[in-house]
């Protein structure tokens, strides 16, 4: 049975690196200076109930056998007790994750609906007055340091024009008004069919969702084009020519389906990077995803967040990836 | 009367260093002849193939007096009126299909794009010619080619294809660029015979490119020889062996021969006057 072979291969790369993964982010865990058993007892707490509590912890197990308890845990979806809030990490991610999930896929599609065509005619009419206008809106994305446009954006669009919505992810009237079903706000609100929640939360992820969606236009822009260039120089697109086919058509037909493979790989790690929630762009718009989750665990030692937040982040990545994978079997016959 | 007549052909890319001229007034005309053009790299065989058919990128310029397809200035078309004139009424087979096929398109979906575009035709229509143009170039199996990709072909039967394709809407004119050097030596001449076959039967004209005499010899009725960006020899390819131009002979001693074993090939000692000389016109 070739396929089930095929789909028990891919599941088996799939798990063998989540098992890397978790390796690494336990051995992160390991190195930190930083006491567990401290962190949870505090520092003015009797030696009786440090060591009740290293035992509870499992600390004084060899390595191994920590390691197994760590991915026992991890896959019933235990990533310990947030020391910050006191509550479930995973019931902490299963939140902060869905917001950096919206802002991220509003933004990668922005950059690929805008990003892939810009590219494809900048590298169509190289050297154009449309090439180099593609070539500064690139370079001001990749500059641009984004805290500075997020301000600025803010600035304009918020404080002067009042176009969009002000940080945060609803107005403070729509403030856990709507049932978490996806926790997707833009998503839950449709399915509720509560309008004045959709366009709220809808004014309020424009920005930072453009901010990010132009980052990613830049890099998915640029890439576009020299892709492009090189499949143009290439003979079957002289063949095709030759054929007598317009120019669009050689084009969209021909150069754009030799691209898609690279294409996909470069639009993936983009949403991936997206994914990982942008940690400025989230902090100066006050938006409760992964990212500033995160940092605020971190600059408060709270491992068992920052170790949970890791897992998933990376689990992402993964998934990215092989989902790309397959998607080149599909779309190139000599992946096959 | 000639199907196309090239008068004073100039081919120039503009670089930082001054133009550089690749062909350099170069006119012939073409009958319904095998004309082959020959030279070493660089020499611009390749520029006039691709000049013809308009296909030199900006910023690359072609000039000419006229080149004349027929009655009609090839050079006067609007590009969309040329369009027509590509595949329809001059094709070209270039060097090697592995590049020169769309390597993630199936053949046969190339082969009835290039049928339709020269005919009003539904898919099954232009399907079922399609397979009868690949039967045309011997290939076997072709419903099972047809659902096949690029490189799960041959080089012989990949150059076989694009003869093929390059044949369906019955151009007056082919231009074969190198079609044989990418090709194992053994299916070289099956190719060859193939594409001088359908050429024949239809009554085209072919420009052969390439850089081998022995194969232009044999091959051609016509040879213009061609060194840097001009023509300095014109002769019938069966007197090849009787060319006069300094640079055509020393070609043709640099050759080894099994009937006249040399201990030491000569080496073409090339004189600068040669590229200074005008264009010998390739007018028959």
């Amino acid at each position: 049975m070739p396929v089930l072979w095929k789909i028990a291969s891919v599941i088996g790369s799939i798990l063998v690196t989540m098992l890397g993964l978790l390796f690494v982010t336990f051995i992160i865990g390991r190195v930190m200076p930083i006491d567990p058993v401290l962190a949870i007892v505090g520092e003015r707490a009797s030696q009786s109930t440090y060591d009740a509590v290293y035992v509870q912890l499992g600390l004084d197990k060899p390595l191994i056998v920590q390691f197994l308890y760590y991915i026992g845990d991890v896959v019933r979806g235990d990533f310990g007790i947030s020391l910050l809030n006191a509550r479930p990490v995973a019931e902490d991610i299963a939140r902060v994750f869905p917001a950096t999930l919206e802002l991220a896929t509003i933004g990668v599609i922005m950059g690929v609906v805008l990003g892939v065509p810009l590219g494809v005619i900048a590298a169509v009419k190289r050297g154009s007055w449309i090439d180099q206008v593609a070539r500064v809106v690139a370079l001001v994305g990749y500059s641009m340091p984004i805290f500075w446009l997020g301000l600025v954006g803010l600035l304009i669009f918020y404080g002067i024009l009042g176009w969009v919505g002000g940080p945060g992810r609803v107005g403070i009237f729509y403030v856990d008004v709507m049932p978490t079903i996806t926790g997707l706000l833009l998503v839950d609100s449709l399915i509720d069919g509560n309008w004045a929640v959709f366009k709220d939360a809808f004014s309020h992820i424009i920005l930072p969702a453009s901010l990010l969606g132009y980052y990613s236009l830049a890099y998915i822009s640029r890439m576009t084009r020299s892709f492009m260039l090189e499949q143009l120089s290439a003979e079957y697109i002289t063949t095709a020519r030759v054929k007598g086919m317009s120019e669009w058509s050689v084009v969209w037909t021909h150069a754009f389906k030799n691209i898609r493979v690279q294409l996909i790989t470069v639009i993936a790690l983009s949403y991936a990077g997206l994914l990982e929630g942008s940690v400025l762009t989230e902090i100066i718009f006050s938006w409760p995803g992964i990212g500033s989750y995160i940092t605020t665990a971190l600059l408060a030692a709270d491992m068992n967040a920052v170790l949970g937040g890791t897992v998933v982040v990376g689990a992402v990545f993964i998934l990215l990836n092989i989902f790309s994978d397959l998607l080149y079997k599909f779309l190139d016959p000599r992946a096959k | 009367m000639s199907l196309l007549d090239v008068e004073n052909l100039w081919v120039k890319f503009p670089t930082r260093q001054g133009v550089f001229d690749a062909v350099r007034g170069v006119s012939f005309t073409l009958g319904k002849e095998r004309l082959g053009i020959v030279g070493e790299s660089g020499s611009g065989k390749s520029m006039t193939g691709r000049a013809i058919l308009r296909l030199i990128r900006p910023p690359g310029i072609v000039q000419a007096d006229h080149i004349k397809l027929g009655g009609d200035d090839l050079l006067q078309k609007s590009e969309k009126d040329m369009r027509a004139v590509r595949g329809q009424r001059i094709s070209m087979v270039m060097q090697d299909p592995k590049f020169s096929l769309n390597p993630v398109m199936r053949i046969g979906d190339q082969l009835i794009e290039a049928y339709r575009l020269a005919n009003k035709s539904d898919r099954k229509g232009a399907k079922s010619t399609a397979i009868e143009a690949l039967e045309a170039v011997s290939i076997r199996d072709p419903e099972r080619v047809m659902r096949a990709y690029p490189h799960e072909m041959s080089g012989g039967m990949g150059q076989r294809i694009m003869i093929a394709m390059m044949l369906i809407p019955d151009p007056e004119i082919l231009i074969a660029d190198e079609p044989t050097s990418a090709l194992d030596v053994s299916v070289q001449r099956q190719v060859l015979s193939i594409m001088d076959k359908l050429v024949t039967d239809r009554g085209m004209g072919l420009i052969f490119i390439s850089h081998d005499l022995n194969l232009v010899a044999d091959f051609c009725d016509r040879v213009l020889i061609m060194y840097s960006g001009r023509v300095v020899e014109v002769c019938q390819a069966d007197r090849l062996h009787e060319a006069t131009h300094p640079y055509t002979r020393g070609l043709l001693k640099s050759l080894p021969r099994l009937d006249q074993p040399q201990g030491k090939l000569q080496v073409l000692k090339r004189d600068p006057a040669w590229a200074d000389a005008p264009s010998v016109s390739g007018r028959a």
